[in-house]
């Protein structure tokens, strides 16, 4: 769980001044390299599996995920009827995985899409203006990363109470300070390209050069880096769950299952590891999903 | 080079006058009245009154900070409600465990990757090559937690040949340096380094093939050199790279060890935090991330004043 902050480089700029049909010509090699990985393909592809089930797992014909039974408790892989098996409370185990990817992936995903629109507005405000703006703004996120990310957001979940809410809070907090140290370093690095100084000669107002000439530039290494992220994040998300700080029982969602089950070690090992699998997998495809973006967008880390 | 690590220390002065206004803001984040914790909810107006005189929670907010930033500066960092201990105390103790643990980890981490990530960057074979990349993969995505119960699952439940949680065997206070202790000590060293071994050997092995395509390499091997004395002058050129980033790794690394001591009941910083987050013992809360934050910003002022000495081309800017 470590943000790390790779120095980002640019790739080539997208520099031409009829900046819509460059950016299209950008774009379309990024999609025919990404189309030539396979390896990202299929983890698209799991991932993509993985939410669709999720989502639509009311009409997959599966068991009732919060209905318990004492006499059917830790049920074994494969007992009839559970084709995973049932938790600590009889339910079962395979409607709770599918399910619980709703809650374990909105948990994930959302903290780095709200810290990407705040801390990607605050950096790329900071790099483009410079100055007095930028020292506030900076100096602001050195103190937040004077905390280790995870002690940061289990302090302040930890403080602010359990709960779902207070678990998206905190997590976003952790994450808009790495973005917007690359969104800073990126459109610093893209205001010093000659033809910002051009347009600004030729009497553009501020807001039109951000919007055609810094953001059609910074926005693919800040989004490569806000993906390479969300793996970081579905891992805190659940680590929180599994203290007991995130999203409250019965719901089902893999790192309070992984808490729930840790008593069930002695009895039924497998299963109880079964909720760090779905992690696990989701994690490293986001990874690998991330390596490749970065790789086809042409972002040097 | 003294006088470089005062004037990053002078710096700091500012970040961390931040930080102690975020940890002085913990409590107040907390829902209700910092007040509540102590006292039960039919208590009668008067005392809850006399408490909030007593602790000072009836002055305003900034006059609340600054009497508990002068307190704090002087070492004193309250009483903890759940144990009525100083808190100072308590932070230590856990943070000697939680270091004996962390120093293990980054040990184990830092060793591997170097081997890892020099033979991924030498490899001939794709296969070497592809199985160090890999193995980093896995590293930095396995939910570290989960990790930590396969291995009690393997190594304590079915093998039984390893402890599955404590610091040492019944009724150990403390650590030493002994059999039993070490025993107590694998499981959790092995899950607290995956993280920074996956991350770590994915930054030396790139860092050296970068290496490996310089001028001076070629130059080298044209001259004869032996294999041996060209990795030496590899490594020394690869150190300052793979040494900051394994220095912010290691600070991650006890900041983030809190899931590992949850699951091991391992009695360090992170096993304080978490029962003093279900005791709503805010005094320990705040002094425990107060601790380790400044702990980590010392760690990381370290780590670029090491770098800067080791890599004569950085400026001192």
């Amino acid at each position: 769980m470590a943000l790390q902050t790779p120095s980002l480089e640019l790739g080539a700029p997208v520099m031409a001044p009829a900046a819509a049909t460059a950016t299209r010509g950008y774009w379309q090699s990024v999609r025919r390299r990404l189309a030539r990985d396979p390896v990202t393909i299929v983890c698209a592809v799991v991932l993509i599996l993985i939410v669709a089930s999720s989502l639509a797992a009311p009409w997959l014909g599966l068991a009732d995920p919060y209905k318990t039974s004492m006499i059917r408790r830790l049920n074994a892989l494969g007992s009839p009827g559970h084709l995973l098996g049932t938790d600590e409370l009889g339910r079962d185990m395979l409607a709770r995985l599918i399910y619980g990817g709703r809650l374990s992936l909105f948990m994930g995903v959302t903290p780095v899409a709200c810290a990407l629109l705040i801390g990607g507005l605050l950096g790329i405000t900071a790099g483009f203006l410079g100055g007095r703006t930028n020292m506030l703004i900076m100096r602001t996120m050195d103190v937040f990363y004077a905390f280790p990310s995870v002690l940061l957001a289990i302090s302040l979940s930890g403080a602010m109470g359990a709960g779902a809410e207070n678990t998206l809070l905190a997590l976003s907090l952790v994450f808009i300070p790495p973005i917007c140290r690359v969104s800073e370093s990126v459109t610093t690095q893209v205001r010093g390209f000659d033809f910002v100084d051009a347009a600004r000669a030729s009497g553009a107002p501020s807001l039109t050069i951000v919007r055609v000439h810094v953001l059609g530039n910074v926005l693919g290494p800040i989004l490569v880096y806000a993906t390479s992220l969300i793996s970081v994040a579905i891992i805190l998300a659940a680590g929180l769950s599994f203290l007991g700080l995130g999203v409250k029982p019965p719901e089902p969602e893999w790192g309070l299952m992984l808490n729930t089950l840790r008593q069930a070690i002695y009895v039924n090992p497998v299963l109880a590891a079964l909720p760090g699998v779905m992690i696990f997998f989701t994690s490293i495809c986001f990874n690998l999903m991330s390596d490749g973006l970065r790789a086809a967008m042409d972002v040097k880390a | 080079m003294l006088l470089y690590a005062l004037r990053r220390l002078v710096y700091l002065i500012p970040v961390a006058l931040g930080v102690s206004l975020l940890v002085f803001a913990l409590v107040h984040l907390a829902p209700g009245d910092p007040i509540s914790a102590i006292v039960p909810p039919d208590a009668p107006k008067e005392v809850v009154d006399k408490l909030k005189e007593y602790y000072g929670f009836d002055k305003p907010l900034p006059v609340q900070y600054l009497r508990w930033l002068g307190v704090t500066l002087t070492g004193d960092f309250g009483t903890s409600i759940g144990t009525g201990r100083p808190v100072a105390t308590e932070v230590a103790t856990a943070f000697g465990n939680t270091i004996i643990l962390a120093i293990a980890a980054t040990l184990l981490a830092f060793s591997l990757a170097v081997i890892l990530g020099t033979a991924a960057a030498y490899a001939k074979s794709r296969i070497v090559d592809r199985l160090v990349t890999f193995i980093s993969l896995v590293g930095v995505s396995v939910p570290h937690f989960w990790l930590a119960i396969v291995l009690v699952i393997i190594f304590s439940v079915e093998l039984g040949a390893l402890p599955p949680m404590g610091i040492g065997p019944e009724n150990a206070t403390g650590w030493r340096l002994d059999g039993p202790h070490l025993a107590h000590m694998v499981l959790p060293t092995i899950a607290l380094s995956v993280i920074p071994l996956g991350v770590v050997t994915r930054t030396v092995r790139s860092t050296i093939k970068e290496i490996l395509g310089m001028e001076f390499v070629t130059a080298l091997r044209a001259k004869g050199m032996s294999d041996g004395r060209i990795l030496l002058h590899v490594l020394k050129n690869a150190a300052p790279t793979c040494l900051a980033v394994m220095g912010l790794q290691a600070g991650n690394l006890i900041g983030g060890s809190i899931l590992i001591e949850t699951v091991f009941a391992w009695p360090g910083t992170g096993f304080l935090l978490n029962s003093a987050i279900f005791r709503r013992d805010l005094p320990i809360l705040q002094g425990t991330t107060l601790v380790l934050a400044f702990f980590f910003m010392m760690l990381n002022l370290a780590v670029d004043v090491i770098q800067t000495m080791v890599d004569p081309r950085i400026k001192r800017g």
